[in-house]
């Protein structure tokens, strides 16, 4: 029987099977940030040891900043210890750190690939659940806890059971109007928030091999919202070119050794999933939430269902009085209050870039707030580069600093109690975006849509 | 790390599917740098208002070891606070017919035993919590048992190497720092693709 591409990625990386146990799998790529790694750090400082591998760990800080005035001291005590504490944690230790402000800070999932610290055919893991993130370039990339920071920071290694495995095919073509962020939410819809528990998932199929990397980043980043540790696409061209010339990235001749063996990453012909599901692209529109786990989503044009997958009766009528919606409801014509754009989800180039055509020359509807949030330094410069900022200033739009900001709301980006936010963010459960904040979640297009008409609207064709 | 054996206790009863990290402990309560006290925020916006007065919650009146909540407990973001705070607030097990995979190996390595039920044998426990709430419930990891008075006893699964790891308090790192000439011998060895 032959192997899936995560099979050859997994036995690559076992160090060791313990009998009746899990594997002790190498870890290639850590990724850290401010939040789950203080309490690692300190263990690690009261086991007397340092970090083993700095070489493979990088850091910066994204969850906590502010996303207004970050050449001033961040001004939440709490906040700005954290940060303080990561700075003072890697320095000690020899890690990599991309402080406030540096040309390479941003949030942890958007720097990796930019930077071309993550390439393929690795593992990856980070301390936060959208690790799955970079499952996009051909890598097991799972998110891990602080105690299993505090492992990888020792060790370089993590003891994993090996998951079961699912393939998801999606073949045909999207419509224009159709983004990669609707092809997730629609899936995660079919299959539920709980509907891969347990699983890696392997995503395969024409819409996938059609997609950027930016395209493939958001999809796999979603794949932890129907339970699955991660996502991951067989590397091809488009990944190739994508990792070529960045920073960490091996070049020149390194790097054509290192594509001529990435080229054989791919699952055989006769290898067997433990589940496949397959979707046509046709069936595909431009997706919307309206309840509070990602589950809970609908075509924009359609309305509000009896139930959802994955979910009890009980828990679907909660979820609606917490939205202050009714089945059968439209989607379309919903007010919205606030309107974020940015996240690991949705905060790279690309969205911006399609979310000022999509705008195209449209001002900003003066009863929406709208956080257009990039998702690093190097975004923020792509905006101004490429005239996108210009442009939807003078729209009446203002483009915020990078971080990770109201996706979870721990700076002091908040949506208000009973307020709705079309977010391109991941998450729309209870009190995410702030407290009684109520989340639509969303591709870029109905971003732009909800900014300049106040409402819930269907993207042009 | 704590060592789990048998759990005696009565269950707090929380019949809510898909109940995410983010209801178990907001994401403003994750700022501090420390792994302590985080058990008083647990469930947090489910107990209070926005402006700190308390608001009646599935919660109120119910005290014990055991948690028992709805399918697919402890999905969404992969922070370890959220089991930090439910052994914090002196909970020691977790029975729910799913959990999302990074909460349950937080769980593991915070000596918080989750225990995967039937569905037909949770909604049972539901059954007996709701008429009886003061139903105490036993827990013998070496037997691998749960019992409910009402509701019957199960075996439970639990892999042998982290059954051991639970009983003896053993951490995951204490065997890994203990093995590091493997972890040479394989970086000496490997070949990347």
């Amino acid at each position: 029987m032959g192997k899936t591409l995560f099979d050859k990625i997994w036995e690559n990386h076992v160090v060791k099977h313990i009998p009746e146990g899990p594997d002790v799998l190498y870890v290639d790529r850590h990724l850290v940030h401010e939040v789950t790694s203080p309490q690692a750090f300190s263990a690690l400082r009261t086991r007397g040891l340092k970090v083993f591998r700095p070489d493979r760990t990088f850091a910066t800080c994204d969850h906590n900043v502010p996303t207004l005035g970050q050449d001033k001291p961040i001004e939440d005590p709490v906040s700005a210890k954290a940060v303080a504490q990561l700075a003072e944690n890697t320095a000690e230790n020899g890690v990599r750190y991309f402080p406030l402000g540096d040309p390479g800070n941003g949030i942890v999932h958007v720097i990796g690939p930019e930077r071309g610290i993550v390439l393929c055919g690795q593992t990856v893991v980070c301390g936060d659940s959208h690790t799955a993130t970079h499952g996009a370039f051909g890598n097991i990339a799972f998110g891990i806890g602080t105690s299993e920071v505090e492992m990888v920071l020792a060790t370089q290694c993590l003891m994993q059971t090996k998951p079961r495995q699912t393939r998801i095919t999606v073949n045909g073509k999207l419509r224009s109007n159709v983004t990669p962020k609707d092809v997730i939410l629609y899936i995660i819809s079919k299959l539920g928030t709980d509907g891969c528990t347990g699983s890696f998932v392997e995503y395969a199929g024409e819409v996938f091999r059609d997609m950027s990397m930016e395209g493939r980043m958001t999809v796999c980043n979603m794949s932890i919202e129907m339970g699955a540790r991660g996502g991951i696409v067989a590397p091809d061209a488009t990944t190739f070119d994508y990792i070529r010339g960045r920073q960490f990235a091996p070049a020149g001749e390194e790097f054509e050794k290192a594509v001529a063996g990435w080229s054989h990453l791919n699952t055989d012909i006769d290898a067997v999933f433990d589940t496949e599901y397959s979707f046509d692209a046709a069936d595909i529109a431009p997706m919307v939430t309206y309840g509070t786990n990602p589950g809970m989503g609908v075509a924009i044009d359609g309305v509000i269902p009896d139930n959802a997958a994955g979910c009890d009766e009980a828990t679907f009528s909660k979820a609606l009085e917490y939205m202050g919606f009714r089945k059968g409801e439209p989607m379309l014509g919903k007010k919205v209050d606030y309107v974020f754009v940015g996240s690991c989800t949705n905060g790279r180039i690309e969205d911006f870039r399609a979310f000022a055509k999509a705008v195209a020359g449209r001002r900003k509807c003066d009863d929406v707030t709208v956080w257009l949030v990039p998702g690093s330094k190097e975004v923020e410069a792509k905006i101004e580069a490429e005239g996108i900022g210009d442009r939807l200033r003078s729209c009446g739009f203002e483009i915020r600093q990078p971080g990770c900001s109201a996706c979870l709301a721990m700076n002091a980006d908040k949506i208000p109690e009973g307020k709705y936010a079309v977010s391109t963010s991941n998450r729309n459960f209870e009190g995410r975006q702030g407290y009684g904040a109520r989340t639509i979640l969303a591709g870029t297009l109905v971003a732009a849509e909800a900014a300049v008409t106040g409402k819930i609207g269907m993207p042009a064709k | 790390m704590e060592k789990i054996n048998v759990i005696k206790s009565t269950a707090v009863l929380v019949p809510v599917d898909n109940i995410d990290t983010d209801q178990i402990i907001p994401a403003r309560f994750l700022k501090t740098v420390t792994r302590e006290g985080f058990g008083e925020k647990l469930f947090y916006d489910w107990r209070f208002n926005a402006d700190g007065s308390h608001v009646a919650s599935v919660l109120d009146g119910q005290t014990g070891e055991i948690l028992v909540a709805g399918n697919n407990f402890g999905c969404g973001s992969s922070r370890e606070h959220a089991a930090w705070a439910l052994h914090d607030a002196g909970f020691r097990a977790v029975i729910s017919s799913s959990f999302a995979d990074i909460f349950r190996n937080n769980a593991l390595n915070n000596a918080l035993l989750p225990i995967r039920v039937p569905e037909d044998f949770l909604e049972k426990i539901f059954q007996v919590l709701k008429s009886s709430p003061g139903t105490v419930l036993t827990v013998d990891l070496g037997a691998q048992t749960l019992t409910v008075p009402g509701a019957g006893e199960m075996m439970f699964e639990i892999n042998a190497y982290k059954k051991e790891c639970l009983m003896k308090g053993y951490s995951d790192i204490d065997y890994l720092l203990a093995d590091k000439d493997a972890i040479l011998k394989y970086e000496a060895a490997r070949s990347p693709f």
